[in-house]
């Protein structure tokens, strides 16, 4: 019985791994090979595909855009984020709980409504093709689940705690930074992961906004798909470098991925 | 909790509020504009009321878009959360394989979404693919890019692939939030282990199940990139949900009047099903 | 109902245990009376849960046998046993209502239907719930689970034991109070054995026939409320039970004569010369100070009033000793210490010296 219960979980992650395996196995293999037909492992085993990618400015660049955005993006996310959700978990105020529904339905807003207004409001104010515009947009529905995830955290620590430090003579901003952010610090791992998480797989707006200065990789990713035909190698092995970031973000936080996922509130 | 009433805390709220008013109002006001205007190019506009709302709710493309979101959402939400439930409860509480198996499994989840098509796009391909190859070698005929099921399968495989992961490490979380002694009680009383599911467990779970359905319905009524990828919304329209006709109309087409006017109806509709959720949860919590 | 004995109990958490320390529970061989009324009393971390869940089977030993009534039952599950549990957080099954949760351990062992009503009935009476029989468990107070958690154990008439792991910790104060004297009705009125857990003396005290006071895994006595008082088997139940505790003073032995600093005092018996670590054990209670010339000087120190009681903090010989003073007594200019010799013990590496020990 219990030997049976632990295949369960090893099945399962067996079916998520094959897809990546194969994603892998392509990323080694020649032009000429993929083209020739099925096989399980590569035969020619080659990393010209990851050599074109480090060597073509394009390429690498895709990356290095991406990850500006998603970076002011997680950094002005979680700043901003912060003080508010201090205010719904401490505070009632007027309309505190319509303006949170409110924050709320934007992160269910799907972003095919807003690809187009946002192509429009983005070329207006000058903006279109920025970091700051992808990093801007995507506060549209960062935000909205940084204050519910923060705000979970910190309904977990005591009011008495703030007391405490009021009583001891500290200034608000002081109480903030030097006591209550150390406190929830693993809430705000968890908030910056996923803000790190939903910027770094959106592609719509990424991809709308940009044209040639901020192109992220993954805008990249679907121009050589379409206009260069069937050049799958080289399409694997971008595929695999954009796990990577991923990858090395989730092993940071695998403690805290149980609780965080709870969003805190469990 | 006993929150104190203080208007100022407005000022701590109002970056975000800036922020997303900026991200969300201004576009939104944008869409309402379209959806009652009609343009013939040259900026010039002319206000046309709902018709062009008449005009989405009564087209057969919605309706035949709507139908497909609403049974690709309710396939994903009944094969997702049971899967997701049955493999967090045969996960090991403690050891050393715990956080190796929940990095693992939160892998698919940081794969950015158009990688997650190609990736796909590449497993299921008949010629070369593992997913497709193998099931024509076991005698199947598969072609994804074909046949309507074929299609079907792929993309909420792609899916469950994609995101059940979500619901093991939400339900995961709610399963160890629950205190050794509950487990010994229910070994005192006697307890089936289905009673254990059925009255300890299950009745624990129920704030982040809740959090697990709120999430996977909201992104799976608003998938776009991934189908879009695998199969363009193909073969012929089989593949084609809402958000993906939305672009089609929007950038595609131009039709920016349909375009808007689908936007708003698409938008109140998800608007709808969270506020029923939020108002359950908030219930929930209050008790 | 049954005679619950233990057979050189030993357990460790770790899977290979090489050393004592690694052993949470020491070797413990003990009896259960049927139908007693023990408290298990000691520190935090000294194994009371460990020994608890022993019993009830939640756990199994590393080592060692369980008998109910002579019936080996080490391996058996923890359903075969018959034992119920109070926790110390209250469990309660949320989604059913209080007569649900009652009836769950009957419904479970497939009682029949007439059978589970009437015994339900009969428990919600007991517990004094009748009137919150059809609300749902979850909204009740904190005590009112806790009695559910104990109807869960009492409708069963089958139980050999009830155990208790701290379960008043979550509770009022006022309520305790409550609590335990109904504990204490019931345990005198249905004669089940119960095995109460807990780290507060005046609770253990109140309540049991017999006090087991556990430290680091071991039981180190086992006695009435007075034994334990009187003669305290360890400096730890000396110093554990009473308040203040026993004072312990260091001291080495010449013949009968008990040596502390400079002072001698006169024993009823020796120790072994091979004994160990020496010291003198007696309890405030039994200390009077005197102005005559016996007794041993004492430096006044701190005073404290309690009510009825005074206890004066001083100091002999270099050591800290209490004294405990009827309420309003003088305390003489220059006092000195006098120790009641029937009350007066020795320890020897913190057991104590029995007088037969010496003999043989």
């Amino acid at each position: 019985m219990r030997r049976a219960s632990a295949l369960v979980p090893i099945l399962y992650i067996v079916f998520l791994m094959l897809p990546i395996y194969w994603l892998l196995n392509m990323s080694f293999k020649t032009t000429n090979e993929i083209l020739g037909g099925f096989s399980p492992f590569p035969r020619e085993f080659t990393l010209d595909n990851y050599i074109a990618i480090f060597t073509d400015p394009t390429w690498y660049n895709g990356y290095i855009d991406s990850l500006i955005y998603v970076a002011i993006n997680t950094v002005l996310s979680v700043a901003v984020a912060l003080p508010a959700a201090y205010a719904f978990s401490r505070y009632r105020f007027l309309g505190d709980k319509h303006l949170f529904f409110w924050l709320l339905t934007n992160r269910m807003a799907p972003p095919a409504v807003f690809a187009l207004p946002f192509l429009q409001l983005y070329s207006a104010i000058g903006l279109f093709d920025t970091h700051i515009a992808v990093a801007l947009a995507h506060c549209l529905f960062n935000i909205p689940l940084a204050v519910w995830i923060l705000e979970g955290f910190m309904s977990g620590v005591p009011r008495e705690i703030d007391e405490t430090a009021y009583i001891d003579g500290y200034s608000f901003p002081k109480f903030f930074v030097k006591i209550f952010m150390p406190l929830i610090a693993s809430g705000i791992g968890v908030t910056a992961f996923f803000c790190f998480m939903f910027s770094w797989v959106e592609m719509l707006l990424a991809k709308t906004l940009t044209s040639v200065e901020a192109k992220p990789i993954v805008a990249v990713m679907t121009r050589t798909a379409s206009t260069s035909g069937y050049e799958l190698g080289l399409l694997a092995a971008a595929g695999v470098l954009t796990i990577i970031p991923g990858a090395i973000v989730i092993w940071f936080v695998r403690n805290y991925i149980a609780k965080g996922f709870a969003l805190g509130r469990v | 909790m006993n929150k104190t009433w203080n208007n100022r805390a407005w000022f701590m709220v109002l970056p975000v509020l800036l922020l997303v008013a900026f991200n969300a109002v201004i576009p939104l006001m944008t869409v309402v504009n379209y959806s009652v205007q009609e343009t013939f190019g040259n900026n010039l506009f002319f206000f046309e009321g709902v018709k062009w709302f008449q005009e989405v709710l009564r087209s057969d493309r919605f309706h035949a878009s709507l139908m497909r979101q609403l049974l690709f959402t309710f396939l994903i939400l009944a094969i997702e959360i049971p899967l997701g439930v049955a493999i967090a409860l045969a996960m090991p509480r403690s050891g050393f394989w715990v956080p190796v198996c929940l990095v693992l499994m939160a892998l698919p989840l940081l794969i950015p979404w158009n990688v997650v098509g190609a990736m796909w796009n590449i497993f299921a391909l008949p010629d070369i693919g593992l997913l497709g190859y193998g099931l024509n070698a076991l005698g199947f005929d598969y072609n994804f890019t074909r046949g309507p099921l074929a299609a079907w399968f792929t993309v909420v495989l792609m899916d469950v692939w994609h995101w059940t992961s979500l619901v093991v490490l939400l339900a995961y979380a709610g399963l160890r939030s629950i205190p050794d002694a509950y487990y010994q009680a229910a070994r005192i009383d006697g307890a089936s282990p289905w009673a254990v599911f059925w009255y300890i467990q299950l009745p624990k779970m129920k704030r982040v199940l809740t959090i697990a359905v709120l999430l996977r319905f909201m992104d799976s009524f608003m998938i776009y990139t991934e189908p879009f990828v695998l199969t363009g919304g193909g073969p012929g329209n089989t593949t084609t949900f809402l958000s993906i006709d939305l672009v089609k109309a929007a950038l595609g087409e131009f039709n920016l009047g349909i375009a808007a006017a689908m936007s708003i109806i698409y938008f109140l509709m998800t608007l709808l099903v969270c506020w029923v959720f939020y108002t359950a949860m908030m219930r929930g919590e209050d008790q | 109902m049954a005679r619950i004995e233990f057979d050189r109990i030993r357990h460790s958490y770790e899977a290979n245990p090489q050393s004592d320390a690694d052993f949470a529970l020491k070797e413990i061989s003990m009896g259960w009376d049927d139908g007693g009324a023990y408290a298990l009393l000691g520190p935090s971390g000294c194994g009371k849960t460990t020994l608890l869940n022993i019993i009830s089977g939640l756990l199994h030993p590393t080592d060692g046998h369980i008998l109910f009534d002579g019936a080996d039952v080490t391996r058996a599950e923890t359903q075969a046993r018959n034992i119920a549990q109070v926790f110390q957080f209250p469990v309660i099954y949320d989604t059913m209502t209080v007569r649900e949760n009652l009836a769950f351990p009957l419904v479970n062992r497939g009682v029949e239907h007439s059978e589970i009503a009437r015994r339900v009935e009969e428990t919600l009476r007991i517990i004094d719930l009748e009137d919150k029989a059809d609300r749902r468990a979850r909204g009740l107070t904190a005590d009112e689970k806790q009695k559910i958690s104990l109807g869960r154990g009492l409708v069963r008439n089958d139980v050999n034991a009830i155990l208790f792991d701290e379960p008043l910790t979550v509770i009022d104060p006022h309520m305790k109070w409550v609590l335990r004297s109904k504990l204490k009705e019931l345990h005198q009125r249905f004669a089940f054995t119960m095995i109460y857990v807990t780290h507060d003396q005046t609770e253990a005290l109140t309540f049991a026939d017999k006090v087991v006071v556990m430290y680091e895994g071991q039981v180190v006595q086992t006695g009435t409320p007075d034994e334990l008082f009187l003669k305290p088997r360890h400096t730890f139940v000396g110093y554990f039970i009473g308040s203040p505790g026993m004072n312990v003073l260091p001291c080495s032995m010449d013949g009968k004569t008990a040596h502390v600093g400079d002072q001698a005092i006169k024993l009823k018996h020796g120790a072994p010369t091979d004994a160990g670590e020496l010291a003198l054990g007696i309890r405030p209670e039994f200390i009077t100070l005197t102005s005559g010339r016996k007794g041993l000087p004492f430096t006044v120190g701190r005073v404290e009033d309690i009510g009825r009681f005074r206890i004066v903090h001083g100091d002999v010989a270099g050591h800290k000793v209490a004294a405990m003073l009827a309420e309003g007594a003088e305390i003489p200019a220059h006092p000195r210490a006098v120790f009641d010799p029937a009350n007066l013990n020795l320890y020897a590496d913190s057991w104590l010296v029995e007088p037969q020990g010496v003999a043989a």
